[in-house]
């Protein structure tokens, strides 16, 4: 059985408040699924019951096969985890707090060192391993707190927010390392940042109030989008309303809207009916009608606007 | 139990890598000199013995033992590796046991160095040392207790103000509980058994009884039960407490 971890009907209620409302989806090993929604939506609240911090209210998650509510000492052993904004002990050094993560993790000995060395190179954070972690800047923080939940080179890898503060090429590295682990592991990254979605995952649920609403390949998801195989096209503004007319005329073209003007040139996008594809189409279009176009391209859909919708719907 | 210890080492190594450890052993030390020689008049009273160093030794923890117990989980909880902590594989005995035993350590090490005024009251006289072993022991059992107490109250804040204040208020009722202050409160009403219930939940009469040198074992089992009684009281509250 290839399925690492399996949720089932996971629910958890403050009060009468119900942050996370039964959900259940399963990941199996090479997937990096990214866990999308708004703040507040129930995202931490859910990864805290898979790593056996909160104890869920119904339902539960199954890792290796392995119960968390009935044997969270099995669940926490095949679990790497960052929580969010990752918490570290800032009084200890790097290289004192992944040696306490060994010892409580039982790697001992020889092991412990080569693991250590592994994730701290991995990671790259050798040369800052003997500074107090409460002097070190918020990008190297975030990289102890990913190389304490690699080190003893888990099966699954739950990482809230993982590149939450970090630089354009502190992100570019961490998505790499995601990227490289990624195939003989189970790595879920929550996230509110949907290029994350784009770079690194093989899949994405997005989760509003509480509840899954869309679960897919970041493609599928995409294709959701109103803008999904719309085609965008520039022009002069002297041919605009002779092309404008030519596409309109299109059957499968639903509308077309115009965008924003600079230069003396205009910018509108054509929406198929649909989610046809009408590139071929406009081209031959503004073509027949004469029009010279200085830029043409089919769009893939958008993230932001998929993620706009479906989370605020509801 | 490994696990249990792994997280003593980290503790400890978290005191002496603060100031923490060394301005509670010099206060500790200092509060103990002035208690015991000035107040207690150790020299001047002419016996060798350490009975005003111990005398004296229930008040000063009733305000320093606090203060180390104060953010044993407070401080995790405030910080969020409390989080980080119970989620990698570790239960929640381990995690309680662990962080009591390292706070019981470090305080033990505080107490035995008072042990100048041992060979002190040693040079200068022919002490009882088998009242004076009794007493290091007693006053060990007692911080364990007051510690055990200390960090229950801790695990139900995450402000360590709140710790310090109510776990030295919780920890004074258990000391005056065998004072006749309290016991009259209850003598005119309740029938002697609750009394004596009361009574015997005091920490200062059990106290007493081992620095007189009478060793007892009912005395003993009273503090290992107390440490016991509120460790398990801190599991409770730290597993409920986990995610507010």
């Amino acid at each position: 059985m290839d399925r690492m971890l399996q949720i089932e009907g996971l629910t958890k209620q403050f009060g009468s408040f119900t942050a996370v409302d039964n959900i259940s989806f399963e990941v199996d090993r090479g997937e990096v699924l990214g866990f999308l929604g708004p703040n507040g939506a129930g995202k931490t609240t859910a990864m805290r019951m898979v790593t056996g911090f909160l104890t869920p209210t119904a339902g539960t998650a199954y890792v290796g096969g392995h119960d968390v509510t009935l044997e969270p000492q099995e669940v926490k052993r095949r679990i790497g985890y960052l929580p969010e904004g990752a918490p570290l002990y800032e009084d200890m050094t790097p290289s004192e707090l992944l040696g306490f993560v060994s010892d409580v993790r039982g790697i001992s000995g020889g092991a412990k060192r080569d693991a250590i060395a592994s994730a701290a190179s991995r990671i790259n954070i050798e040369h800052v391993m003997h500074q107090a972690i409460g002097t070190l800047s918020k990008g190297y923080k975030r990289r102890v707190g990913i190389a304490q939940a690699i080190l003893h080179d888990p099966e699954i890898l739950i990482l809230d927010e993982p590149t939450d503060g970090l630089d354009p090429n502190q992100k570019h590295e961490v998505r790499k390392l995601i990227n490289e682990m990624a195939k003989d592991k189970v790595i879920v990254i929550s996230t509110h940042l949907l290029d994350e979605v784009d770079t690194v995952c093989s899949r994405a649920i997005v989760i509003a109030h509480g509840k899954i609403v869309a679960d897919g390949t970041p493609v599928d998801l995409e294709a959701q989008s109103e803008l999904h195989n719309a085609v965008t096209f520039r022009l002069a503004e002297a041919e605009s309303e002779k092309s404008k007319s030519a596409v309109e005329a299109i059957e499968s073209v639903d509308r077309v809207v115009e965008g924003e003007s600079a230069d003396g040139l205009v910018t509108y996008t054509a929406y198929p009916k649909d989610s046809q594809i009408v590139i071929d189409d406009v081209s031959a279009a503004l073509k027949d009608a004469g029009v010279s176009v200085q830029e043409i391209q089919a769009e893939r859909g958008r993230l932001d606007e998929v993620f706009r919708r479906i989370t605020t719907a509801a | 139990m490994g696990t249990s210890w792994a997280i003593s080492k980290r503790e400890l190594r978290a005191y002496f890598t603060t100031p923490l450890a060394y301005v509670f052993i010099v206060i500790f030390l200092a509060l103990n000199g002035v208690t015991a020689f000035y107040f207690g008049a150790l020299f001047d009273r002419g016996q060798a013995d350490m009975q005003p160093l111990f005398g004296f030794l229930p008040w000063l923890y009733l305000f320093l033992i606090p203060a180390v117990a104060m953010r044993l989980w407070a401080e995790e909880r405030k910080a969020g590796t409390l989080e980080l902590l119970m989620t990698l594989p570790v239960s929640t005995f381990n995690a309680v046991f662990g962080k009591f035993l390292a706070a019981w350590i470090f305080t033990g090490i505080a107490l035995a160095l008072t042990f100048p005024v041992w060979i002190t009251v040693n040079y200068l006289g022919d002490p009882d040392n088998g009242v004076i072993v009794a007493s290091y022991l007693g006053g060990f059992l007692m911080a364990g207790s007051y510690l055990a107490i200390g960090g229950f109250v801790s695990a139900m804040t995450r402000n360590q103000v709140i710790a310090f204040v109510i776990g030295a208020a919780v920890i004074f009722l258990f000391m005056m509980s065998g004072l006749e202050l309290v016991q009259s409160a209850f003598r005119g009403w309740a029938p002697d058994l609750v009394v004596d219930l009361v009574r015997s939940f005091s920490f200062l009469v059990h106290y007493d009884a081992i620095i007189r040198g009478v060793i007892d074992i009912r005395d003993m089992i009273f503090f290992v039960s107390i440490i016991g009684v509120f460790l398990f009281a801190n599991m409770v509250v730290v597993d409920l407490k986990k995610g507010s």
